[in-house]
Parts: structure tokens; C-alpha cells; sequence
């Protein structure tokens, strides 16, 4: 049985030092190389004290934490309203589908309808107001990271709204609170958790979009992610696309521990 | 003098779609008292509870707390709390803040806020566990820190979900004296939901006993005990030997081929009747001795007595219980004085049956308890 058990384990075993372990030490290996391959601090030196890097780095910060708040502005009321509707299981779904469309085909998409010759442009000209420039500004950006963001923030906001028992608003009520009350002090933090794995899954990928910042953005923003491409494909240094890579590993963990639950045996039933 | 009525249900009627929980219930509760709804499960009791809570409104007829119609009062804005089925705390609050929640979302001072939970606590013996985390307690202290979060509010009225399903034996025995204790020395009016009659007269002041949607019939532990109004509420209460009887003339009943005193009365002469005796007013003799002669067929010993199944002559089962060994296969006499014997009459209404015991049985039970029959009661 124990022996069953362990090959069982064995192709987990696998892919976390194929996958994880030997990537992330190639990675830290990397950024220890300077360009003509000799062991050197020069990347992380130069990365912390060069002001591109790092206003690059604050710019990934800042785009990534707009786009989570908000894809958390959008998805929580909705999660909220959607737990109480009689089918919610269906428009969950509804609201899911998207994720199964291709990235780059959503993509496209919205060059299609931002475009100047798109169709809100089309609408912005039938108003009056006339065609605007709306691909590749930094709002067309956020704007679709977002769509593509959301259905990631609302299934685990959902899920946390949904798993509150009934009765604790029930007790809420009876104890004199009233829907707001209710609201803010009863379900707001019971569904922090699911909040928090949303933060996770939305931020993290965010800091590194980097498709999005060529296609949507037209290159005015610059990511994290798009920097790491540039230098491992066009300026083939390796060394501090590694470095970069490492910085953010560093964040996302930083993300999750700022995000982590803070107090033990808070279990929703 | 007369009692301050905190509920008043007025020929309420409750339906969900088509069907019909709650049929026309009436009832009132007095200040100060112990009130328990019993009943089994999906009999209405849970929503007499919510419409008193407010987490539902009447389909028709009046809901009324204070004499004041509720059907356009929210929750939270009744002076009423309950304690739920399965506690219902917040698990992301401590003891402390659970308990609190209702003072705060008053928005009371926090000084007053401190001292007011520190008292309740102490009320329910939790001084000490404040800091708790809810999933750190044992089912028995969150009984209590559900009970001290409703009773810091200082309601007008105390709801009972069936508080105590959930703990084991020993502990909802303990919080039955708890229960009942802290009702008395807080005066404030308990009603108490449960399926378990013995929570019911041990606790309770007055029981309603209900059946699909109707409250079949209300009285004191004693009187329900005693004199249940019909089959159900007999078997519902206790365990009871029902047999089929015929009522010869007031005072007299005839069940087991033979002619008995009884203290009921008020019948047609002649009327079939259900005639009760409680299996501990039997008392087992020899068999030339006892009014009527059973055969043992199976005796069961339970701790405190033994229970004894037998039939007599005319098939009728028997139940005693009896502090006295018999034997399967033996002959046994059984004896029992009038005021044991309890006529229920067929399809009687609760008023006309309130009616014809405060004529005859009260009558009739004072004249026997004047001879000296020692009956405890």
C-alpha cells in the first residue's frame, strides 16, 4: 500500500525538480553571469541602480496593482449579486467562459473594436464627440487587462461569498445589524479569503503581462515582463533577464505573504 | 393583575407556495416565562420561530410583539434574539467580539460595551475566554458564548432553535438546569424549540405541543403529562400503554373485559374511548392480586427500572416499568388507581377538552386525594 503510494508520488516528485527546482536555480545561475559569461554582481548591481530598471519596476507595480483593483471593484459587487441569484451556478459560467477563449484571440479582438476605425470609435463619431486615439494609450491597457483579469478575481471572490452559511447573516440580522452592518462586519471579512487568492492570482500575473503591453499598449507601458522578453530575445543578456526574473519571484512572494491568512483556525463552513 | 404579553399570534397562517405550513396558530406569551414548542421535525416550529424573528412574515392573520403588529418590522429591529440550532458565531470574531456584536452595531460605548460582555460572560461561566478563537471552543462553551451573545442584548424575548441537539447527554442535561436557572433569575420570557420531550417538561413553564402545522395542545409539563388531550400527544409525551375502552358512565370506563373507577367524565355514555395509563403507574403483583393479568413476554433492564411488555386476556399490549424483576413467561397481576386511569375521547377539540377536565378530573381528583390515595404528582 505505502509502496503504492510512493510511486505515486513519484511523477509529482518529478515535475517539481524539473519544473520548478532546476528552472528557478538555472535562473539564479544566470543572473550571476555577466555578458561574456564570467561569475559577476554586475546585473543586480546594475538593475538596482539604474533608473530605467527601476521606474520599470515601479511602473509593473503600479499598472499590476490599478489592474487589481480594478478587477476587485468589478468582481466583488458582482460575485456579491451573483451568489444570491436563483441560477448563479449558470452565470458563473456565463461569466467564466471567456477564460477558455485563446488570449491572443481576445487580443485581437479588442484591437478590432479600439482601433480608429472600431467600433466604439464608430459610436464616439455617431455622438458627435469624433474618433479618439484609444489603441495603444495606457487606458485601452488597463481596460483589457482587466476584462482578461476579472473572471480570475470573481471564481475565488464567488466561492468565498457563496460558502457563507446563511444562518451567520441570520445571526447578524437578529442581533440587530442592519443590511449594511451586515454587510461590512459579517460578510465583507468572511469573504476576505477568497479576496486575498484572488489578489494572488490577478497580481502576480499582472506584474508581467507582457503580450498585452506590445499589442494593447503599443509599448507605452513597460512591464517587468516585457523587459525580461527584450532582454533574453533581442539584446541576448541573459545574465539580467535572469536578474529581473529573480526580482520578480522576490515580489510575488512578497505578494503572497502580504496576502497570506493571517489568523489560524478562521475556517468558513 | 395582568400579564404583559410580549407575543401575540392571531390566526396566523403560513404557506410556502403550496404548501401550508402553519394552520392558523394562536397563541400568547407572557413575560417571565418558559414557554417550549415541541414537536417533530417539520411540524411549524421552526417557523413560528421565524416569524417571531422576523425572518419571515404571516400569509395571513397578525404576528404582534408588545401589541404591536410586526409585519412591516425587519430583524433588527426587534428586541427578540435567538439562539440558533447550530450556534451561527462568527468565525472570524473572537468570544469577545461575538458577544459584543450586537452592543456594537448599537453602537454603546465602548467602556459600557466591556463591562456589559465581561458580566454576560461571567452569566454563562466563560469569564477567561474572551480571547478565544470560536474554532478553539468545545460545543458545550459555544452553546454558552451563543447564549451570552443573544442574552447581552437584553431581549424581551429569548428564542431556543433546538439549542441543545447537538451536545451530548450529560452536557444537555447540565445545560437543561443551566437553561432553566438563568431564565428564572433574568425573568426574561424563553421559547424553547425542541423535539425532545424531556427537555420539555423539564424546563419548560408551559408546553405547546404540535402536530403538522397545528398546536395540538397547551398546558404545564403535569397537565400535559397527565392528561393528554388525544393518541398523538400521549405517545408524543412519554411512553404511554394506549388501549381501546368504552365509557359506561361518568366515573366509570371499561377496557380489558372488565369495568374500572376512573375520575373522567362528561362522555355519551357508551362512547368508545382511548383510555391511557403511564407504564410507571402500573404496578406489578401477583396475578389473583392485580385488576388485570398479563403474560410477560419480554422484560428489558433499564438501569433505573425494568421495562416489561406482557398482553392481557383481550390482546391489549402492556408496558410497566417497575423496580421489580418478573420473567418472560410468567403471569403477573397488575394494579393502578382511578386517578392513573386517563380517558381521551376521539377527535375532541383542545377548549372543549380544557372544558371538560376543569369540570370532572379536578372535581373528582380533589375527591380522591381526600381519601387519602397517595398519588404524587
Amino acid at each position: 500500500m505505502t509502496k503504492e503510494r510512493k510511486w505515486l508520488a513519484v511523477p509529482y516528485h518529478l515535475w517539481i525538480v524539473l519544473f520548478v527546482i532546476v528552472p528557478v536555480m538555472l535562473l539564479l545561475f544566470q543572473s550571476f553571469r555577466g555578458l561574456d559569461g564570467s561569475f559577476t554582481l554586475v546585473n543586480i548591481q546594475t538593475y538596482f541602480t539604474s533608473r530605467v530598471y527601476l521606474t520599470m519596476t515601479l511602473q509593473s507595480f503600479f499598472y499590476a496593482f490599478l489592474i487589481t483593483v480594478l478587477t476587485l471593484l468589478i468582481s466583488y459587487p458582482a460575485a456579491y449579486f451573483l451568489a444570491q441569484t436563483r441560477h448563479k451556478q449558470f452565470w458563473l459560467l456565463v461569466l467564466i467562459l471567456p477564460t477558455w477563449m485563446n488570449i491572443l484571440l481576445k487580443t485581437y479582438a479588442f484591437i478590432g473594436i479600439l482601433s480608429q476605425t472600431g467600433f466604439v470609435n464608430q459610436g464616439l463619431n455617431f455622438i458627435g464627440i469624433g474618433a479618439q486615439q484609444l489603441l495603444f494609450t495606457p487606458l485601452s491597457f488597463l481596460i483589457v487587462a482587466t476584462y482578461i483579469e476579472v473572471p480570475f478575481m470573481l471564481l475565488p471572490v464567488f466561492n468565498a461569498i457563496d460558502e457563507i452559511d446563511g444562518s451567520m447573516i441570520k445571526a447578524s440580522r437578529d442581533l440587530g445589524a442592519g443590511e449594511w452592518q451586515t454587510f461590512a462586519s459579517v460578510i465583507f471579512p468572511l469573504s476576505l479569503s477568497g479576496v486575498r487568492s484572488g489578489i494572488q492570482a490577478v497580481f502576480i500575473p499582472s506584474l508581467s503581462l507582457f503580450m498585452l503591453t506590445r499589442l494593447i499598449a503599443g509599448n507605452r507601458v513597460i512591464t517587468l515582463g516585457t523587459a525580461i522578453e527584450q532582454n533574453f530575445l533581442v539584446t541576448q543578456n541573459w545574465g539580467m533577464g535572469s536578474t529581473m526574473g529573480i526580482v520578480l519571484v522576490l515580489i510575488m512572494f512578497g505578494v503572497m505573504f502580504l496576502t497570506r491568512r493571517r489568523r489560524k483556525g478562521v475556517t468558513v463552513r | 393583575m395582568t400579564e404583559e404579553i410580549i407575543v401575540s399570534f392571531d390566526q396566523v397562517e403560513k404557506k410556502y407556495e403550496k404548501e401550508t405550513v402553519l394552520k392558523t396558530i394562536s397563541f400568547d406569551l407572557e413575560k417571565g416565562k418558559f414557554y417550549t414548542l415541541l414537536g417533530p421535525s417539520g411540524c411549524g416550529k421552526s417557523t413560528i420561530l421565524n416569524l417571531i424573528a422576523g425572518f419571515a412574515s404571516p400569509s395571513s392573520g397578525t404576528v404582534s410583539i408588545l401589541g404591536k403588529d410586526t409585519r412591516d418590522t425587519p430583524p433588527n429591529k426587534r428586541k427578540i434574539n435567538t439562539v440558533f440550532q447550530d450556534y451561527a458565531l462568527f468565525p472570524h470574531l473572537n468570544v469577545f467580539d461575538n458577544v459584543a456584536f450586537g452592543l456594537k452595531m448599537k453602537k454603546m460605548n465602548k467602556e459600557k460595551i466591556k463591562s456589559k460582555v465581561t458580566e454576560t460572560l461571567k452569566l454563562v461561566r466563560l469569564e477567561g475566554f474572551e480571547n478565544r478563537d470560536i474554532a478553539e471552543m468545545s460545543g458545550g462553551q459555544k452553546q454558552r458564548v451563543a447564549i451570552a451573545r443573544a442574552l447581552v442584548n437584553e431581549p424581551d424575548l429569548l428564542l431556543l432553535d433546538e439549542p441543545l441537539s447537538a451536545l451530548d447527554l450529560k452536557l444537555r442535561t447540565e445545560m437543561q438546569y443551566e437553561l432553566r436557572d438563568l431564565q428564572q433569575r433574568l425573568g426574561i420570557t424563553f421559547l424553547f424549540v425542541t423535539h425532545d420531550q424531556e427537555e420539555a417538561l423539564a424546563m419548560s413553564d408551559e408546553i405547546m405541543v404540535m402536530k403538522e402545522g397545528r398546536i395540538v395542545q397547551t398546558g404545564t409539563p403535569n397537565a400535559v403529562y397527565d392528561e393528554p388531550i388525544n393518541r398523538y400527544v400521549a405517545d408524543f409525551i412519554g411512553e404511554s400503554n394506549i388501549v381501546r375502552g368504552r365509557m359506561v358512565r361518568d366515573y366509570a370506563v371499561s377496557f380489558a373485559g372488565k369495568t374500572f373507577t376512573c375520575v373522567d367524565g362528561g362522555m355519551q355514555p357508551d362512547e368508545q374511548v382511548d383510555v391511557v395509563i403511564r407504564p410507571e403507574d402500573l404496578v406489578l403483583t401477583e396475578a389473583e392480586a392485580g385488576d388485570i393479568q398479563i403474560f410477560v413476554q419480554t422484560q428489558l433492564f433499564r438501569g433505573v427500572h425494568y421495562e416489561i411488555m406482557g398482553q392481557d386476556d383481550a390482546g391489549n399490549d402492556w408496558m410497566v416499568h417497575s423496580t421489580r424483576q418478573s420473567e418472560p413467561g410468567r403471569r403477573v397481576g397488575l394494579t393502578f388507581d382511578p386517578q392513573d386511569i386517563h380517558i381521551m375521547r376521539i377527535n375532541e377539540t383542545e377548549e372543549a377538552f380544557d372544558e371538560r377536565i376543569e369540570q370532572f378530573a379536578t372535581a373528582a381528583y380533589e375527591k380522591t386525594s381526600k381519601g387519602g390515595a397517595g398519588q404524587d404528582d
